[in-house]
């Protein structure tokens, strides 16, 4: 058994920083890299690419990104674990295969992890009994049937974990917890039992740091960030992670950005509830157990962690097409810039009512003065600028789509010192909605597949 | 003593559909109690009174010197439905910061 093995998180969401998977198997040593890029509404993007042209459907980026490095990783034997196989993996392991051919490498071992889309099978679950109520509302599936756009059941670790025993060098799975992808590698590489709920907490509170890149490692830090060293090179975490679950959060020497107790407290608060039921597939973690201890220059250790049985239950993502929503913005310049984009809003808002268009919701933020924190921004005296921004949400496309046509008329029949629309009429976008669930792990299951060079075994 | 709460704690905020989470973080060992003290779910539900249509959930790690606050109902919906330019609650961190705190102990800062 290895003495430790250090996971490099490569990515923290579809979009992420592009050179960071390349500084963390260049700049130092790595065993696995892992990438994570699927938010809540992922899957529906993915899901309607996959429509419009079956070989789409998981993050395009990971292809020219392992292009460029997937010559360093073989040579040093990293492995790398990404769940941006989306609603397709399996397209996205062909994609991958043709970049190794044209690189030269054969014989590469991939992994798929298939089985969470379960779009397809809801008529007959629901046959079953299993009903997929909405979890947070207590709503019926029914009220959103015919608008379904994704379904997937979030997997943990443990499917991972069989395709790295079998071999795989790269595995790409579909909807998978991004905690899961750094908790695997452990499981496989010190042979832990499913039921050491100890140390599959202390693998998940990795996998939690890890997850969103650079924001463990000195990215949107609160508590001192222009005392954060060369953002423009910032190194992404490094989880060190040894046989008894101790775990070192750090970075490759020489990268910019900082590990510090207080960057690793920011992420591990980071979109949390109970802390002492961070409920994932493969256990229950409890966050107010982890101890935190500085352990050197950039060095973060975790320890102490307490895990508590999985629950039997698999957390099911779904969404449905909800409507439209149309944006737009003008930019007001001083004098008098908050009055006079008030005063822009108040004439908008009649003509909308004259054309008798109606939404669910007709939003107005001034940027530059109140988009973000609403009632709590202070009175400013004179405003250099302020950005008006309209925003409306409806079901009717044509009515949302009409809004659109109205903020350009106000430049020339409003008030003065007014411009920024450059972008030409905002347009309508499609509203995703978001339908969490729970269904019986029993129900779905896990299909691993792997290709070796292109030949596929299961 | 008034103190304004980013003078004793830093913060991060994210967003689970319509829910905005905000962990709160003593700077130094000392102000934990007073965070506990202090940031009562009262307290916090009225500094946040037109962003937070919803319930505000607590709770408290020791361990990290944090509280943590569920603030439902304040990203207008959340995900792709929300018209707001904070539509994941990224600011609501620094929001919670602003908070100005009259507190009975002398506390170094």
């Amino acid at each position: 058994m290895k003495e430790k093995i250090r996971i490099a998180s490569g990515q923290g969401f579809w979009g992420d920083l592009l050179t960071a998977p390349y500084d963390q198997v260049t700049k130092g040593p790595i065993d696995y890299l892992v990438m994570d890029y699927l938010a809540e509404v992922t899957m529906s993007i993915m899901q309607k690419q996959k429509r419009r042209d079956p070989r789409l459907g998981y993050a395009r980026d990971f292809i020219p990104l392992m292009e460029q490095i997937l010559p360093i990783v073989v040579e040093k034997g990293i492995t790398v674990i990404t769940n941006g196989g989306g609603v397709n993996p399996e397209a996205c392991r062909d994609a991958l295969f043709e970049v190794a051919r044209k690189a030269g490498i054969r014989d590469l071992c991939i992994g798929v992890v298939l089985g969470d889309d379960i779009l397809e099978d809801l008529s007959e679950l629901n046959s079953r009994g299993i009903l997929l109520d909405n979890m947070e509302t207590g709503e019926k599936l029914e009220t959103v049937a015919g608008r379904l756009v994704s379904a997937n059941a979030y997997f943990g670790a443990w499917p991972i974990v069989e395709a790295l025993d079998r071999g795989a060098r790269i595995v790409i799975t579909g909807r998978t917890t991004d905690t899961g992808l750094t908790l695997a590698p452990m499981i496989h590489e010190f042979g832990w039992k499913a039921d050491e709920w100890d140390k599959m907490a202390a693998g998940t509170v990795a996998g939690h740091v890890l997850e969103c890149g650079g924001q463990a490692s000195g990215g949107n830090f609160s508590a001192a960030w222009a005392s954060v060293p060369d953002l423009a090179r910032i190194g992404f975490p490094i989880a060190e992670a040894f046989p008894n679950a101790d775990v070192v959060i750090t970075k490759h020497e020489g990268t910019g950005g900082l590990v510090s107790l207080q960057t690793v407290k920011e992420q591990l608060l980071y979109e949390i509830g109970d802390p002492r039921r961070y409920i994932t597939p493969d256990c229950i973690a409890d966050f107010t157990t982890i101890q935190l201890e500085e352990a050197g220059v950039n060095r973060v250790k975790l320890f102490g962690i307490k895990g508590y049985p999985a629950t039997d239950s698999y957390k099911v993502s779904m969404s449905y097409s909800d409507g439209y929503t149309s944006v737009g913005t003008l930019t007001y310049a001083w004098p008098d810039a908050l009055e006079k984009a008030r005063a822009a809003d108040r004439i908008l808002r009649e003509r909308l009512f004259a054309l008798g268009l109606s939404f669910e919701e007709l939003r107005t933020e001034f940027v530059g003065y109140d988009s973000c924190h609403g009632p709590l921004s202070t009175p400013v005296a004179e405003i250099n600028e302020v950005v008006l921004r309209v925003g409306v949400r409806g079901q009717d496309f044509q009515s949302v789509e009409r809004f659109g046509m109205e903020l350009a008329p106000l430049i020339l029949t409003g008030p003065p010192a007014v411009t920024g629309f450059a972008g030409g009429r905002p347009k309508p976008s499609e509203v995703i909605s978001y339908w969490p669930a729970l269904m019986p792990k029993g129900a779905v299951r896990a299909r691993v597949v792997l290709a070796r060079g292109g030949e596929e075994s299961r | 003593m008034r103190v304004r709460l980013m003078q004793i704690a830093h913060a991060r905020s994210g967003d689970k559909g319509d829910t905005a989470n905000v962990g709160v973080i003593a700077r130094k060992q000392e102000y934990y109690p007073v965070l506990v003290k202090y940031l009562t779910v009262g307290r916090v539900a009225e500094h946040f009174r037109g962003i937070t249509l919803g319930e505000v959930e607590r709770f408290e790690l020791p361990n990290l010197w944090a509280v943590n606050f569920l603030l439902h109902q304040s990203l207008g919906g959340g995900g792709t439905r929300s018209l707001k330019n904070d539509a994941q609650g990224k600011t609501l961190s620094s929001a919670m910061l602003r908070m100005e705190i009259d507190i009975e102990e002398s506390i170094s800062l």
